[in-house]
């Protein structure tokens, strides 16, 4: 009854708000956010020890195939962009701004006003005030900032609306001298100021999945086995 | 039609600035196409290969050839003769051709005329060696500059109404380029001279040798192919502005823009033409000049011009920083560098570009403002081994598609489209990395007996990894790993590489993809 009646819901609800005050996220990921997605405006860290790849997957969410959605990375000059095409990143729609330099809160702001998803690397030394203002930006034009933490020095200074701990999970297919990584188990953690009511704070995905994108644990297939070549039958020559 | 003809010999070798007193020779496709007047002398001909150029005379030296140098050098000479004669027609780079009529009757004769363009040549060209020639049509006029080439004479004057007699005793192989297979022809038949061919009845030659035998009788007698086609100047592509009192605020300069980009765009449209890329340059009082390229995929409208000459400008004086400049700005330059016939611009059936793309566009074009062209690239994915080979980034506004490969067409065509992406053997498999280094971050990588793990010419290595340190950081366990994968790519040619990689997981759940290359192992890409 009650699944039937959030189905009602679900199908009553005006269209063109979910689709003007949110970002839809990959389905692995929906449950996991107070909004079924990303609020726009808001600021979402990622951190831990596969935040890039998680970034790329919140990046591959909101500009599904056909979508006239834009993103931009600024500060990563050694993005993983075939990791980016693999997770469904479509990459004439992805701007990268490699190296911003000095005027790294000058190039955010600009760009803030263009696209719906900025992936961001806070420069060391970045001021609150920069970020403030920075946010504040970010909320009046409706775009989704995600700063990417990579290590302490690229912190984002302010306390974000949503914080995305990805913990360095645990990669399948690699043995010892034999197999390749295939894919990986991680362990999503979601805090911070939006406090999701009743929702579950951390949920287990696959990233990648089997087909390079990330998927629900609950979905997960089972890990193909390994088979050895059958070894070759001694045949007497001579 | 009476015509002249300038003609400079061997002008590849001038426009390489060479003398004519040192050996030298150009050549196309492993054939001599050009030699000074010293490699004449040693006996080198056009048509002579390489080695046989060299053997007649080993000092000699060879010059790439390089059409466009070719016409740009040229350029400064058309100028100079269409300072003196109207509608001149640029045969080759080397020759140009004009009707006499006017100038003739101007400069007081053919001859006058012709000494006349003579000098010009020559000083526009720095040195003596042009050679003129005039007669009734382009044929017979190149023809009497070759000959004054041969003769020495700078300057020959077929006289009105002449020019079949003095055309019949020259040999049929100066027909020229395309002929000489007719030439050789006509040969065998015992036609040597033009006046043999010319005596041949119209419809012999048009029957025997089609529509080719007919023009080359036409031109034996002394009949011209075509008429001189003018050449039409390039309109002004470029509008400068001095400014006087020197501006210093943005939005007084940006003014200046709007209209400077008006009267661009004004001019490109009555040619009808769409401008695909304008520089914008601005100089200061103290000789600082910025130039910046804008490119559009599309044509750039004066509004849009007059937005990115403001974010220009906006980038170079709004902020105080070491390369602002230290004046007013006197002088403003919009220079249209790249046109295309202005078609229009079909939109999409359903209503062409979103308002997003638009707005996504004009923030693109703002950063490159502050940041220059490159500043802003997408990245394109392509062929490669290493996950840093595959992408090739544009730069935001330059167009995504790779430039023409001959030899993809080629295949595509031997092989159908789906023989399209080549297979790369040694691809590492699997999800790639997220993060992929460029170059330069070390690692070290030891073995259990605590020794640095190397890889030999058979490609295995030399014991289990068993601890690995990135970029001089502590040292981690290896929990797993696979490998080593070896590359050979290019092994016949000096640009080639040699590597083994090798994927690692570490204890604490990091995973990498590490290179060994030249004895040296570098971190390729960070799986986080």
């Amino acid at each position: 009854m009650k699944g039937a009646l959030e189905a009602a819901v679900a199908k009553g609800r005006p269209v063109a708000m979910a689709g003007t005050r949110r970002l839809e996220v990959h389905g692995a990921l929906g449950g996991l956010f107070p909004a079924g997605g990303l609020q726009r405006g808001s600021v979402v860290e990622v951190g831990g020890g596969a935040a890039v790849s998680l970034s790329l997957a919140l990046a591959a969410g909101v500009m599904p195939a056909g979508s006239s959605r834009w993103a931009a990375a600024v500060g990563f000059p050694s993005l993983g962009l075939v990791a980016a095409a693999q997770l469904g990143v479509p990459l004439d729609r992805l701007a990268l701004v490699p190296a911003p330099g000095g005027r790294w809160a000058e190039v955010v702001a600009a760009l803030a006003d263009g696209v719906d998803l900025l992936l961001v690397r806070p420069p060391a030394g970045l001021r609150a005030s920069d970020a403030r203002r920075l946010a504040a930006r970010a909320r009046e034009r409706g775009v989704v900032l995600v700063p990417v933490r990579q290590g302490a020095s690229s912190r984002w200074p302010e306390s974000p609306d949503l914080r995305l701990e990805a913990a360095p999970g645990e990669w399948m297919g690699l043995g010892t001298g034999h197999g390749c990584l295939r894919r990986r188990r991680i362990e999503v953690a979601l805090s911070g100021r939006r406090e999701p009511g009743g929702r579950p704070r951390s949920m287990e995905i696959w990233l990648p999945g089997p087909a390079g994108v990330a998927v629900v644990s609950a979905e997960a297939p089972a890990p193909e086995p390994f088979t050895p070549a059958p070894p070759e039958a001694l045949t007497a020559v001579g | 039609m009476r015509c002249l003809v300038a003609w400079f010999p061997d002008w590849p070798l001038v426009a390489a600035g060479i003398p004519p007193d040192v050996a030298a020779v150009v050549l196309h496709a492993n054939r001599v196409v050009a030699a000074t007047p010293a490699a004449r002398a040693e006996g080198i001909r056009e048509g002579l290969r390489r080695r046989e150029a060299q053997a007649r005379c080993p000092a000699v030296r060879v010059v790439e050839e390089d059409r466009g140098r070719d016409a740009r050098a040229w350029e400064p000479a058309v100028a100079a003769v269409e300072s003196l004669a109207p509608a001149v027609e640029v045969a080759t780079a080397g020759e140009l051709l004009l009707g006499t009529r006017g100038p003739s009757r101007y400069f007081g004769g053919d001859a006058a005329l012709a000494e006349l363009i003579c000098r010009t040549v020559d000083e526009a060209a720095g040195q003596e060696g042009c050679r003129v020639g005039v007669g009734d049509g382009r044929f017979t006029a190149g023809l009497a500059a070759r000959a004054g080439a041969r003769a020495a004479q700078r300057v020959v004057v077929v006289g009105r109404g002449e020019s079949r007699r003095w055309l019949a005793p020259q040999p049929v192989n100066c027909l020229g380029p395309g002929y000489e297979d007719l030439a050789d022809l006509l040969v065998r038949f015992g036609i040597r001279t033009l006046g043999e061919l010319g005596e041949l009845p119209a419809s012999a030659v048009l029957g025997r040798f089609g529509a080719m035998g007919d023009t080359a009788r036409r031109l034996a007698r002394g009949l011209d192919e075509r008429p001189v086609v003018a050449r039409t100047p390039p309109p002004g592509m470029s509008v400068p502005a001095e400014l006087d009192p020197p501006l210093d605020r943005v939005e007084a300069a940006a003014f200046v823009a709007k209209s400077l980009a008006d009267e661009l765009l004004y001019r490109l449209e009555r040619e009808g033409l769409a401008a695909t890329m304008v520089a914008i340059e601005a100089q200061t009082e103290h000789g600082e000049s910025l130039v910046r390229h804008w490119r559009h995929d599309g044509a750039l409208t004066a509004a849009a011009l007059a937005e990115r000459a403001r974010w220009q400008l906006d980038g170079w004086i709004g902020v105080e920083r070491g390369g602002s400049p230290t004046a007013g700005i006197t002088l403003l330059r919009l220079t249209a560098e790249e046109v295309r016939p202005d078609d229009g611009k079909q939109l999409g059936f359903w209503g062409g570009v979103a308002e997003s793309d638009e707005q996504a566009a004009r923030a693109f074009a703002r950063v490159q403002g502050l940041l220059g062209p490159d500043g802003v690239v997408t990245a394109v994915l392509g062929g490669g081994r290493g996950f840093a080979e595959q992408v090739r980034l544009v730069p935001w506004g330059d167009c995504r598609e790779p430039p023409p490969d001959t030899d993809a067409r080629r295949r595509r065509v031997l092989r159908g489209p789906s023989a399209e992406a080549p297979p790369w053997p040694g691809r590492v498999g699997g999800p790639a990395p997220a993060v992929v280094f460029g170059s330069g971050t070390e690692a070290e990588v030891l073995g259990p007996d605590g020794l640095p793990v190397e890889v030999d010419g058979r490609g295995l290595l030399s014991s289990a990894p068993s601890s690995v340190a990135i970029a001089g950081g502590a040292r981690r366990q290896v929990s797993g790993w696979a490998g080593p994968w070896p590359i050979e790519e290019r092994w016949w040619d000096r640009g080639g590489r040699r590597r083994a990689r090798l994927q690692v997981l570490l204890e604490d759940g990091g995973a990498y993809l590490l290179s060994r290359e030249r004895g040296c192992w570098t971190v390729e890409g960070s799986y986080c």
